[in-house]
């Protein structure tokens, strides 16, 4: 018996079975656990080219299908800011709520699936008056819009 | 246990309009107690929103989400009397699920 000629056998099966595994779709961690899992790289990141490239944005282009609805211009309470943004862009798959100068610029990431309306409102926190930036993804391309909130009392730290 | 959501659905037009008020602390790990402390972060990481087992939203949030979470969204169908679902899950690992039934 030719011992080599063995544990190559092996060694070559022991791939094809891999190959099939994952061409079955079964070694897929990172798509399988992306669904669940909490994007904590891209929540850590402390300015706005950080947070795009954590999300894989690259550079998005200003959009204008982009708009803030029932978003205050000053907003005395920087505790409870209510932001609202709605997407016009075709396949909008995911819209993110980044604020320039916030400890962390990410604040949150809304992924839309099919049927549900490109359009969300919600509540956040802002430390100081910054630029609030809505990151829209679709078609796999990213769009932003910028709109500028002052704050009179801050929300974050205190 | 959190306390519950309070969760509103409504026809509007073809579409489904969903409010929810989640009841949560949202420390964001940046403030200090009176001894000088930092107050660990407890904020909620993801929400999940399905409709007849169909999910219609799902989210990643960060601390920066505004203390008890206010939500609104619109999907299209969703008829009266069906019901829409609401999960939320923190940094802790705690969950909630409360439902409403669409008016």
């Amino acid at each position: 018996m030719n011992a080599r000629r063995r544990n190559l056998l092996q060694a070559g099966s022991g791939m094809t079975l891999l190959s099939m595994l994952a061409a079955a779709g079964w070694l897929q961690p990172n798509t399988a656990l992306a669904a669940d899992a909490w994007n904590a790289a891209a929540f850590d990141t402390k300015s706005m080219d950080d947070t795009l490239k954590a999300l894989g944005g690259g550079t998005p282009a200003q959009s204008k299908a982009i708009t803030f609805v029932q978003t205050p211009d000053i907003a005395e309470n920087g505790a409870v800011v209510p932001i609202g943004i709605t997407s016009t862009i075709p396949n909008t798959e995911s819209i993110a709520i980044l604020i320039e100068k916030n400890p962390n610029t990410l604040t949150a990431i809304f992924d839309i699936p099919p049927g549900t309306e490109p359009s969300i409102s919600t509540r956040v926190k802002m430390g100081q008056s910054s630029n609030v930036y809505a990151l829209v993804k679709a078609d796999g391309k990213y769009y932003v819009a910028a709109k500028e909130i002052k704050v009179t009392l801050g929300g974050c730290g205190g | 246990m959190a306390d519950p959501m309070r969760i509103r659905a409504n026809v509007v037009g073809d579409s489904t309009e969903v409010k929810v008020l989640m009841n949560h602390e949202m420390e964001t790990g940046q403030r200090k107690d009176a001894q000088g402390k930092t107050v660990p972060a407890w904020f909620i990481q993801s929400v999940t929103a399905t409709h007849n087992g169909k999910t219609v939203l799902s989210a990643q949030w960060g601390p920066a989400v505004a203390k008890n979470p206010f939500l609104s969204f619109r999907f299209r169908g969703g008829a009266k009397g069906e019901k829409v679902q609401i999960t939320w899950t923190d940094n802790r690992g705690d969950k909630r699920t409360d439902e409403a039934t669409i008016a």
